[in-house]
């Protein structure tokens, strides 16, 4: 029963890795770029969501509503002043400019709301789930976790596939300048993806915070690196990779800390994803990498 | 009555194109006028891409102007001209490998209002009756004959007025070759103007009105294809013999 219960959080915890994986993949699929300040966008939607509940008196969707269209903002200024202008600048510009723009919000934040740790309310009140005679209890922010991702990965699996738009981020995905020749607008469809990934940031922000509730200006970075962890295990670019590799990701967390070391939780994972790339350098869905003629 | 000079359908001028230091185009001019096929021929290298993506507008040129029905187009982003009725079929097809032969001549239809999906689909069907057998199959599984066609067909998707082709026959067998300049001709006929890049100089001087050579970044020689296929000089440099 403690291995069921210790699964469920597993999942949980990955399908959270998942949401914020969605961002760097489809970022990286779209725009060819890592936004290592994703993870920030994260804390900044938890800290909107947290003035919200506490000191505005918004109810709670509100402030999650809220939350999402200031990180939708925030993702398309972020992309449109400091990456845009970079679009012919070598990988590593890009890389240096994310990481700065990565610190620039967490000082941001450090500002406003200072560094003492903020106790998130967690806006789900209703009771937990007792199954097995009580033996289960899963908690209902875990219960909603999971069922978040599943709505979100299916969400986002048509739009992809049906809507134009969706269609048109395949494209610029696999050439950029084909796209264009179709008349595909590239610079809006990148700005598209920040809005999507960036208001998915807030929706992990909210999970994340109800499950673990302290909210401090460093808050995104380690599920940043982790839900990046979990797009490249998955296949950097892959939309069902991020699924897979989220998920499993945090099942191998939650059973490391658990049956091997709660020290050393975070480098399983590490040695899990330097393993897999060992063999398969693409990661798990990942396409192998075509030669160009 | 006096009646007012034809204006050409696209009208280059003065072009320069430089990538970084390289100076690849030196001021080439060329013409294309409604319901023609134009031809540029010349040797590996000697700008033939690089004029037709600046034409396109994938790069932009440093000086020179290109004008499109009669509207300078200079510095018009790729992603606009395609709505003017400009349409680029790339050098090595390019195609979206990962989708599959429908969704990329939805693609090529990306900007035309929706309700013209059908017709134009049925269109380039009528063109190419072995993309319709594929419909379904996955565009990077195709043979590079078939990827050609999907390429030539995608561009056909966006209804243009002037469609250019980059090397068309390049990579292919003889007997493919021929079909793909018997449907560019039919394309033709059905009321596209076509621009024609070739390294095939036979074939494409075959089919062509008129003809540009171009070597190392400017044009040497123009005028109509069948009297530029008779000429000594592009018999020995393109024709060999
Ligand atoms: N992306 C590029 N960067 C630098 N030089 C290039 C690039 N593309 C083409 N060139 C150079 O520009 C010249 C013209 O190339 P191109 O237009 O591709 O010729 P063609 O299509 O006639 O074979 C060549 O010397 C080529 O090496
Ligand atoms: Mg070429």
């Amino acid at each position: 029963m403690i291995f069921l219960s210790n699964l469920v959080n597993g999942i949980s915890l990955g399908s959270i890795y998942a949401i914020i994986a969605l961002g760097y993949t489809m970022v990286y699929g779209i725009a060819k770029m890592l936004n290592f300040a994703h993870g920030d966008v994260i804390m900044v939607g938890a800290y909107i969501i947290f003035c919200g509940a506490q000191y505005w008196g918004l109810p709670a969707p509100v402030a999650v509503l809220l939350a999402m269209l200031v990180c939708t903002v925030l993702g398309m200024t972020i992309e449109k002043l400091a990456y845009k202008p970079l679009r012919q600048a070598t990988g590593l510009a890009v890389l240096i400019t994310a990481i700065g723009m990565s610190y620039l919000l967490q000082n941001t934040a450090l500002l406003i709301w200072g560094a003492n740790p903020k106790v998130f309310p967690s806006p789900f009140s209703t009771d937990a789930l007792h199954l097995f005679g009580g033996e289960l209890v899963i908690k209902p922010e875990t219960l909603i976790t999971i069922l978040a991702n599943v709505v979100i990965m299916i969400a986002l699996s048509l739009f992809i596939s049906r809507t134009k738009m969706g269609k048109a981020m395949r494209c610029v995905s696999e050439d950029r300048g084909a796209a264009e020749l179709m008349g595909i607008n590239v610079n809006r469809t990148i700005s598209v993806t920040f809005a999507i990934g960036s208001a998915l940031a807030a929706i992990a922000g909210l999970l994340l915070c109800s499950s673990y509730p302290m909210l401090q200006p460093t808050t995104g970075s380690m599920p940043g690196i982790k839900a990046f962890t979990a797009a490249v295990f998955g296949g950097i670019g892959s939309i069902p990779g991020a699924m897979l590799g989220g998920v499993l990701l945090g099942i191998i967390e939650i059973l490391g800390k658990a049956y091997i070391s709660t020290e050393l939780g975070d480098a399983i994972v590490f040695a899990v994803l330097i393993v897999v790339l060992l063999v398969r350098p693409t990661g798990l869905l990942g396409k192998p990498v075509r030669e160009k003629v | 009555m006096s009646e007012s000079p034809k204006l050409p359908l696209l009208k280059v001028n003065g072009l320069h194109v430089y990538y970084g230091a390289i100076h690849a185009i030196k001021g080439i001019s060329l013409e294309v006028n409604e319901g023609e096929i134009v031809t540029l021929i010349g040797a590996n290298g000697a700008g033939k891409s690089t004029t037709l993506n600046t034409i396109a507008g994938l790069l932009k040129p440093r000086q020179g102007t290109v004008a499109f029905g009669g509207m300078p187009v200079g510095g018009t982003g790729a992603s606009k001209m395609v709505y003017k009725g400009l349409s680029l079929c790339p050098e090595g097809r390019r195609i979206f490998q990962q989708m599959t032969v429908k969704e990329n001549l939805e693609m090529g239809s990306f900007s035309r209002p929706k309700d013209e999906l059908e017709s134009s689909m049925a269109q380039v069907y009528g063109f190419f009756p072995r993309l319709k057998e594929r419909e379904k199959q996955i565009a990077g599984t195709l043979s590079g004959g078939e990827q050609q066609m999907l390429a030539m067909g995608r561009a056909l998707m966006s209804k243009p007025r002037l469609m250019m082709l980059d090397e068309p026959s390049m990579g292919l067998a003889p007997i493919l070759v021929e079909q793909i300049f018997e449907i560019i001709r039919e394309m033709n006929r059905a009321g596209t103007t076509i621009l024609l890049v070739e390294q095939n100089a036979q074939m494409a001087l075959s089919i062509a009105n008129r003809a540009y050579v171009m070597e190392t970044g400017r044009i040497t020689m123009e005028g109509n294809a069948r009297e530029l296929m008779n000429d000594d000089n592009v018999r020995k440099a393109y024709l060999g013999s």
